[in-house]
C-alpha cells in the first residue's frame, strides 16, 4: 500500500500484517444471564442471552424455577380439593384458571349448570380479565419507562380484588367456581356496585391512564415494530389470546367455541394489524372495554335462580338445608370427605383466559381423584418463541417483548 | 349433551375422511365426551401430524400431554392436542410408548412441539427421536428421575434447605415428620379389598383351647364361636377412619 503507517513504538518488531491488527481483539459474542432475579422478568425467568454488542443473537429461556409439582399433587387430591391449585397457577387471573378446570370436570360428568351460575361465572371471568390486563398493561408500561399509568391502573386492580373479596371472601385465591356452578351467590349490592364501577370509575380512570400512553412518542418508539409476528408464525408456534390476535387473526375461544353464557352476550374481538408489541398492547386495552361491555350485559340479563347445580351427588347442600334434612347431611359429609366420582374418560377443555388458551387435559379413571390432570399453560408456547422474537433486537427491547407477552411464572412452571 | 364446556362441532364425515387419509397408520378412532380421539402407530406420528396439518388444516399443536399407565404393556400415552382455527375443531392424537422405545419428534412439523416434548421427556422419561435439544425443562438442574410417573412418590426423594454451617443450599434425603396419608374410600360393606388391621388374626391358627371352665360356665362356650366374625365389622368401622396408606419411603 502507498500510505505509510506510523507504527507506534513497541510494535516495530511486528511484521506489517500483524501490525494492521495490532491492538485489536477478537471479540466473541457476549453471554449474559437475564434473571432469574430481574424486575422486568415478571417472576423467576432466567434467560441466557447471547449478545453481539447490544444486539440479541440468541435467547435460551430457562423456566421451571417456580415448579411446584401441581399436576402431581392434583393426582393425590379429590376433584374438589384440586380446585384451589388452579388459583395458584396464574395468580394474576385466578378465576380464569378455575374456569377451565370446572368446565373439564363438568364435561366428564355431563353436568348442566344453572343459567344464573353461568352468567356469574362469565361476569367474574371478565372481571378477572380486567384485573389481569390492569396488571399487565401497567407493568408493560413501567417496563418501558413510564411510572404514573401503572399507579393509576393498580387502583382499578385493587377495585377488582375488592369485588372478588366481596363475592368469595378472598382477594386473590377465590376458589369460587365449583364443579356445578359457583360456591355461593353474590349480594345484590355487589352487582350494583360492579355495574356502577363499569359505568363510571373504570372508563374514566383507565381512559385517563391510557391517554398518557397510547399516543406517547417514547412508548411508541419502544413498542412499534418490535418483535413482529406474522400470522403464519403465530399459528405455527401455538400462540393464543392477545398474542395471536395481535398478529391479526381474529381467534377468540369465547366467540368460536362458546362456553357458559358467552353465546348469550355480545362483544367484539379486537385484532392487531402489524403483530408487534404495540398491537398486543392495544388489543389488551380494547379487551378491557369489551370486558366491561360483557359485564354490563351479564348484570342486565342475569336471571334469578340457583347458583349451582341441584345434583346432590356433585354439589354439596347449603348449611340451612343440612339442619333440616338427614340426607343433606349425609351428602355433605360424603362430598367433603370422599368427594364425587367422575366417570372414566379423557377430555381437553380450553378456555380463553386473559393470557390466551388455558387448557386442562383431564383423565379420569372413574374414581374420586383425577388420574391425570395436564395443564396447558399459555406462557409455554409464547415464551418458547422468545428466541425468534428477540433475534436482532436490542437488549432493552427484551423487556418490552416480555411485557407484551404477559407471562406469569406460576402458570408457566406449574 | 348438557354441559357448558366449549362447544366443538365435528365436521360431517370427518372421522371417515381421516380414516381414509391415514390408512395404515391409524389404529383406532373413537369419539367420547364429544371429543374425537385418534390412536395411531408410534413410528408414523410425524407423518400423521403432517397430513393432519396440511390436508385437514390443524394449524396449531396446543399441547402434548403424557400419561402413565403402569399396568399396560406400553405404559406411556402421549396425546397431541391439535386445533384448527379455520375449521374450528379440536382433535387429539394418541400414541403409546415405554421407557425403551422412542417416539419420533414432531418438532419439524410444529415448532411449538419443542418445549412440549421436552416437558414430556422431563416428567415421564419418554424419549423423542430427532428432537435435537431434549433437555429437562421444569425440574431442577441436576434432577434425577421422572416425577410424574406413577411409581415416583409424591414427596420425591430429596429436599433442600439453606445450611447455615456450609453457607449454601444443601440437598438431603426427604425426612417427613408424618407419613403421607392417603385415605381410600372403599366401603367395608361393599367388599373392600384389603385386610383390616386385626383381621389377619381371623385366618391364623385358632388359639389353644382355653382351660376347661367350671361346669356352671359351660353354656357360654358355644357363644364364643359366633363372636369371632362379629369382631371383624367392629374393627372395620374403627379402622377406616384411621387407615393409613402403605408406608412411603422415609429417608
Amino acid at each position: 500500500m502507498a500510505e505509510t503507517y506510523d507504527i507506534p513504538t513497541g510494535y516495530a518488531e511486528l511484521t506489517p500484517d500483524s501490525a494492521n491488527s495490532a491492538g485489536d481483539k477478537t471479540i466473541g459474542n457476549y453471554t449474559i444471564n437475564f434473571g432469574p432475579q430481574h424486575p422486568a422478568a415478571h417472576g423467576v425467568l432466567r434467560m441466557v442471552m447471547e449478545l453481539d454488542g447490544e444486539i440479541i443473537e440468541r435467547v435460551d429461556p430457562h423456566v421451571g424455577l417456580l415448579h411446584r409439582g401441581t399436576e402431581k399433587l392434583i393426582e393425590y387430591k379429590t376433584y374438589l380439593q384440586a380446585l384451589p391449585y388452579f388459583d395458584r397457577l396464574d395468580y394474576c387471573s385466578p378465576l380464569g384458571m378455575e374456569h377451565s378446570y370446572v368446565l373439564a370436570v363438568e364435561k366428564l360428568l355431563d353436568l348442566e349448570v344453572p343459567l344464573r351460575a353461568q352468567y356469574l361465572r362469565v361476569l367474574f371471568a371478565e372481571l378477572t380479565r380486567i384485573c389481569n390486563h390492569m396488571l399487565n398493561i401497567g407493568s408493560h408500561v413501567m417496563d418501558v419507562g413510564a411510572m404514573t399509568p401503572n399507579l393509576w391502573v393498580f387502583e382499578l386492580r385493587e377495585d377488582c380484588l375488592n369485588f372478588f373479596e366481596r363475592a368469595s371472601g378472598a382477594r386473590m385465591h377465590s376458589a369460587w367456581f365449583r364443579p356445578g356452578g359457583v360456591h355461593q351467590d353474590v349480594p345484590l349490592k355487589l352487582l350494583t356496585d360492579i355495574g356502577e364501577w363499569c359505568e363510571t370509575r373504570l372508563p374514566k380512570l383507565f381512559g385517563d391512564a391510557m391517554s398518557l400512553v397510547i399516543d406517547n412518542r417514547i412508548f411508541k418508539q419502544r413498542n412499534v415494530d418490535i418483535a413482529t409476528v406474522s400470522k403464519a408464525d403465530a399459528l405455527a408456534w401455538g400462540f393464543s389470546g392477545p398474542m395471536i390476535r395481535g398478529s391479526g387473526i381474529a381467534w377468540d375461544l369465547r366467540k368460536s367455541q362458546p362456553y357458559d353464557a358467552y353465546d348469550r352476550v355480545d362483544f367484539d374481538v379486537p385484532v392487531g394489524t402489524r403483530g408487534d408489541c404495540y398491537d398486543r398492547f392495544m388489543v389488551r386495552v380494547e379487551e378491557v372495554y369489551q370486558s366491561a361491555r360483557i359485564i354490563k350485559q351479564c348484570l342486565n340479563d342475569m336471571p334469578e335462580g340457583p347458583v349451582a347445580s341441584l345434583d346432590r351427588k356433585v354439589v354439596p347442600p347449603k348449611r340451612g338445608e343440612m339442619k333440616m334434612s338427614m340426607e343433606a347431611l349425609i351428602h355433605h359429609f360424603k362430598l367433603y370427605t370422599e368427594g364425587f366420582h367422575v366417570p372414566a374418560g379423557e377430555v381437553y377443555v380450553a378456555t380463553e383466559s386473559p393470557k390466551g388458551e388455558f387448557g386442562v387435559y383431564l383423565v379420569s379413571d372413574g374414581s374420586n381423584k383425577p388420574y391425570r390432570c395436564k395443564i396447558r399453560p399459555t406462557a409455554f408456547s409464547h415464551l418458547q418463541a422468545m428466541d425468534f422474537l428477540c433475534k436482532g433486537h436490542m437488549l432493552a427491547d427484551a423487556t418490552a417483548i416480555l411485557g407484551a407477552m404477559d407471562i406469569v411464572f406460576g402458570e408457566c412452571d406449574r | 349433551m348438557a354441559h357448558n364446556a366449549p362447544l366443538i362441532r365435528h365436521p360431517d364425515g370427518l372421522a371417515a375422511r381421516i380414516t381414509k387419509a391415514l390408512d395404515k397408520a391409524l389404529i383406532e378412532v373413537c369419539e367420547a365426551h364429544d371429543e374425537l380421539h385418534l390412536r395411531v402407530a408410534r413410528a408414523s406420528i410425524a407423518d400423521v401430524l403432517t397430513i393432519l396439518r396440511d390436508d385437514f388444516a390443524y394449524q396449531q399443536l396446543m399441547e402434548i400431554a403424557g400419561a402413565d399407565y403402569p399396568d399396560r404393556a406400553e405404559r406411556f400415552d402421549v396425546a397431541y392436542c391439535l386445533l384448527s382455527v379455520t375449521a374450528n375443531h379440536r382433535l387429539t392424537v394418541h400414541v403409546t410408548t415405554d421407557a425403551d422405545h422412542s417416539v419420533p419428534s414432531v418438532r419439524s412439523v410444529y415448532p411449538s412441539a419443542g418445549w412440549l416434548e421436552r416437558e414430556v421427556f422431563d416428567l415421564y422419561g419418554v424419549i423423542f427421536d430427532g428432537h435435537g435439544d431434549l433437555r429437562r425443562i421444569l425440574t431442577d438442574y441436576g434432577f434425577a428421575g421422572h416425577p410424574l410417573r406413577k411409581d415416583f412418590p409424591l414427596t420425591g426423594y430429596v429436599e433442600l434447605r439453606y445450611s447455615e454451617a456450609e453457607k449454601r443450599v444443601v440437598y438431603e434425603p426427604v425426612a417427613l415428620a408424618q407419613d403421607f396419608r392417603s385415605f381410600d374410600f372403599m366401603s367395608p360393606w361393599e367388599g373392600a379389598q384389603y385386610v383390616l388391621p386385626g383381621d389377619e388374626k381371623a385366618d391364623a391358627a385358632p388359639p389353644p383351647p382355653p382351660p376347661p371352665p367350671p361346669p356352671p360356665a359351660a353354656p357360654e362356650k358355644p357363644a364364643k364361636a359366633p363372636k369371632a366374625p362379629k369382631a371383624a365389622p367392629k374393627a372395620t368401622r374403627k379402622s377406616t377412619a384411621t387407615k393409613s396408606a402403605p408406608k412411603k419411603t422415609k429417608g
